[in-house]
């Protein structure tokens, strides 16, 4: 496996959908190369940072007429 | 893969669902601040504004207050919200005339390398296919300062509509990938090429940004 090979299988190499030989020749190569080692490396880290963005939300008059409507809702279904 | 039923998921959204029907308002808050922005991601492929976006997100959370009692948890909380989602969606989309179905939006997004082929050796070199010189290691400890939050949002905007959608609903949301399938309608394999092609452009956008700056420079 190529480096260039192994950049494009990280991906199901993560998500364990590899077969069993792939999986194996992934994890030869990673032994052996700093290289894509870092890579995998960053592309966890990649998913950390993702994980870790605050979800932008709806504007503030929307959100507001939101919560108004769940009040009225909770009122009505009490 | 997940488990049928969900065992560990049921006992957390029954009590979503009660703490809503008891009219817990942070509850409720905490739910729409936390989700609203992938909706607003995944309507926007149906709807032609992000106007009739917002509109389809906030008649989505009174779809699901009305229709509270009609959860019955055969899936999870979410994803029945996300579901009412793509429906509303999809409804408001055709009453714009403006059927984009979320497969036509393909094209160019699932071919060539994701990582520039020039990062790597040619059949010239001592090692074809090998790094030409390794990536450059990131610092230890990433600080997630605001700066860095930028960095993804600019990455992600740059995405593919179909790629950007997969990865704010797996990495964002935390989404399970058989979840994302079901509500995008694609293949396993097809959600797994977009997640790993989103995530790889991400991935450059945080390198140049981590290799670029200055280290100790300020707002690191
Ligand atoms: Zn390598």
């Amino acid at each position: 496996m190529t480096c260039e090979e192994f950049v494009e299988l990280v991906t199901a190499y993560l998500e364990g959908t590899l077969t069993p030989a792939q999986r194996a020749a992934f994890e030869e190569h990673l032994e052996v190369c700093p290289g894509c080692d870092t890579y995998l490396d960053q592309i966890r880290a990649t998913i950390d940072v993702l994980g870790a963005v605050p979800p932008e939300s709806l504007h503030g008059t929307a959100r507001q007429r939101l919560l108004d409507a769940f009040s009225d809702w909770s009122a009505g279904s009490a | 893969m997940a488990s049928p039923g969900r065992p560990d998921g049921e006992p957390r959204d029954r009590a979503l669902v009660a703490s809503l029907r008891a009219g817990d308002e942070q509850a409720f808050a905490d739910l729409v601040d936390g989700w609203s922005g992938s909706m607003l991601r995944l309507a926007r492929h149906h709807v032609a504004t992000e106007a009739a976006a917002e509109e389809v997100v906030q008649d989505t959370w009174l779809a699901v207050l009305t229709g509270l009692d009609r959860f019955r948890g055969q899936a999870s909380f979410r994803t029945w919200v996300y579901r009412i989602l793509v429906n509303q969606a999809k409804t408001r989309g055709v009453r714009d005339r403006r059927t984009v179905p979320f497969a036509s939006l393909a094209g160019g997004d699932e071919d060539g390398p994701t990582v520039d082929p020039s990062r790597f050796q040619g059949p010239e070199g001592p090692h074809p296919g090998g790094w030409r010189q390794f990536p450059q290691e990131w610092p230890e400890d990433v600080v997630l300062t605001q700066e860095v939050h930028e960095v993804v949002h600019r990455a992600l905007d740059t995405l593919p509509p179909r790629q950007r959608v997969v990865v704010a609903l797996r990495d964002l949301e935390g989404f399970e990938a058989d979840e994302v399938s079901d509500l995008l309608e694609i293949s396993a394999g097809n959600q797994r090429v977009l997640l790993h092609r989103g995530r790889s452009v991400v991935r450059a956008h945080l390198e140049s940004y981590y290799t670029a700056a200055p280290v100790g420079s300020a707002g690191r």
